[in-house]
């Protein structure tokens, strides 16, 4: 199993478990944590599922602006909520045992 | 009187339903009953990722078992609901149960729509709704030599990307005249049918079946009006799909091809809500009109109004309306709703398979359609949801960010 921590904007955290291979999105959403939104499930079509990796993740995750496929970096181009170096959509951050004890904190709103 | 709630329907409407009133504070029993005897799953990957093999049937789930059981939300899964009464508080389901009911939820969701025609009864003529269905389509896309697709919508057209990238024989029979017609606008029509053509699939417009011969039992060929026979050994049908309101019908409620719904997610009867695909609605961000929609982001919005509606608040179904569909590597999202358009500006070329069709009503902007243009559909969604507009003239030219035309 591997645990992630999931950061709020008012500072609460909330440490959730999930088999590898389970994407951060769904880790979040199969447990009810509200945050996340992913009106898409995992498609890559809402932006509705943006969180900032903590800086101390980010080699491990890597950056969305280095992902093959340049969708998810021009969707999180279009969010309101700022983009950072560290933004990415969660569902394209598949778990491995590497990410056990990931940090990822929630922006205020979703799109 | 109990405060017991009912959900029919544990879909993504259903499901809403219940982690909403949880939310939203309500303590008291929640039944979820449906009829299917998977854990809630989403349907959009049945005929994407799940028919490519991409997605595994477990990675669908909604949620996981253990949230229902720690949300305390009573999970009734492989039994049907047949009768409600909501005077005498109760249900009952198709397997005897008896269960507690002084409010009722219905999101029975809807059905494919059948094609009746001799010989659509044969072994080999699939439809796609459901997960019992897609596993039975992947296993037939394995053996298949040759499919006929009937119906150039969505589900359609993700079904023939993914039989005609396995290699399978593919044709697209289409009734009207141009693909996705009662939704998208001649230019995204002709741009579906050069990418499927493209693909090798053979696409036949303004035809239709007339009827289907078989061997065995086991279909192989397909008729059509044109007199051409098309061999086949999996037919696929997409032909749109029908409400299931039998049950609000059975409670007396006011059912006008959907079950008739308010703002709130309320229907004719105050005690009982109803939310997703079975309902015909007022239009999220024109009230006036009644639509029904077919799409996630509906059922969810929709079943978080219902719930609210259910715990005596007010809230308002007003959220733009939005949708994708994957095409192989072809990427659309849909913001709005383009029906009632009377202008196209089209952004970007479409020979470069990354451009958007902006749809206006009387000036106004009312929804896109980005092909592989995330951030313009990212834009309009944005624009619509703050009730703002662009003027046509200025969303033409890629080089400008719809974004900076977003007010401030
Ligand atoms: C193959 C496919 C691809 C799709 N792709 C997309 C997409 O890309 N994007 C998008 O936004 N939408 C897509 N959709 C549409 C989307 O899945 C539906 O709009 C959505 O599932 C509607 O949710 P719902 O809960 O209202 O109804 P449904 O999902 O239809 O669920 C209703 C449930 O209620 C159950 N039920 C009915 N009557 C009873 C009863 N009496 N007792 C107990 N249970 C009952 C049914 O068995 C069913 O499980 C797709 C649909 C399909 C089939
Ligand atoms: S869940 Fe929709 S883009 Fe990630």
């Amino acid at each position: 199993m591997v645990t992630v921590n999931y950061v709020s904007p008012d500072g609460t955290s909330r440490q959730l478990t999930a088999e590898p291979n389970v994407s951060v999105m769904e880790a979040a959403v199969r447990n009810g944590l509200t945050g996340i939104v992913a009106e898409c499930g995992g498609s890559l079509a809402c932006a509705t599922c943006h969180v900032y990796v903590d800086e101390s993740w980010l080699l491990r995750t890597g950056r969305a602006e280095d992902c093959d496929d340049d969708l998810e970096d021009q969707m999180l181009e279009g969010t309101s909520e700022e983009r950072r170096e560290t933004s990415r959509l969660s569902c394209q951050l598949v778990l491995t045992e590497e990410l056990d004890g990931l940090t990822v904190h929630l922006p205020e709103s979703q799109i | 009187m109990s405060d017991d709630i009912l959900i029919v329907g544990a879909s993504q409407a259903g499901v809403q339903l219940a982690a909403s009133l949880r939310d939203l504070g309500h303590t008291a029993p929640i039944t979820l009953v449906g009829a299917e005897r998977h854990l809630p799953y989403q349907r959009p990957p049945l005929s994407k990722g799940f028919l490519t093999g991409a997605a595994s049937a477990e990675s669908l789930a909604l949620r996981t078992r253990d949230y229902y059981h720690e949300q305390q939300i009573d999970l009734v899964l492989g039994e049907r609901v047949t009768g409600i009464d909501v005077d005498g508080g109760r249900a009952t389901t198709d397997a005897g149960r008896e269960i507690r009911a002084s409010r009722v939820a219905l999101a029975t969701g809807s059905r494919p729509r059948r094609l009746v025609v001799p010989g659509s009864e044969l072994t080999g003529v699939l439809y796609l709704r459901d997960l019992d269905d897609a596993a039975a389509v992947c296993a037939a896309l394995h053996t298949a030599t040759s499919v006929v697709i009937i119906g150039g919508g969505y589900i359609g057209l993700e079904a023939a990307s993914v039989a005609a990238a396995s290699g399978v024989r593919t044709t697209l029979v289409e009734a009207a005249g141009r693909l996705i017609e009662r939704v998208a606008a001649p230019v995204l029509s002709s741009f579906f049918l050069h990418l499927h053509q493209g693909r090798g699939v053979d696409v036949r417009l303004s035809r239709f079946v007339t009827h289907m011969d078989g061997h065995d039992g086991a279909v192989t060929t397909v008729h059509l009006d044109n007199g051409e026979a098309v061999a086949a050994d999996l037919v696929l049908i997409g032909i749109g799909v029908t409400p299931r309101t039998e049950l609000a019908e059975a409670m007396g409620l006011q059912v006008q091809g959907g079950i008739v719904v308010d703002r709130q997610g309320r229907t004719s009867d105050s005690r009982v809500v109803a939310a997703g695909d079975c309902t015909l609605l007022p239009h999220p961000l024109q009230p006036d009109v009644m639509v029904r929609l077919e799409s996630v982001q509906n059922a969810v919005e929709q079943a978080k109004v219902a719930a609210a509606a259910l715990l005596g608040r007010d809230d308002v179904y007003d959220t733009v309306p939005w949708f994708w569909s994957d095409q192989g590597e072809v990427k659309l999202q849909i913001a709005g709703i383009s029906a009632g358009y009377d202008a196209v500006v089209v952004r970007g070329d479409p020979g470069t398979r990354k451009f958007s069709v902006l749809y206006y009503r009387q000036g106004r902007l009312i929804a896109a359609d980005s092909v592989n243009a995330p951030a313009d559909y990212l834009a309009v969604r944005r624009s619509l949801t703050a009730r703002a507009t662009m003027e046509p003239g200025d969303v033409a030219d890629p080089a400008v960010p719809l974004k900076s035309l977003l007010p401030t």
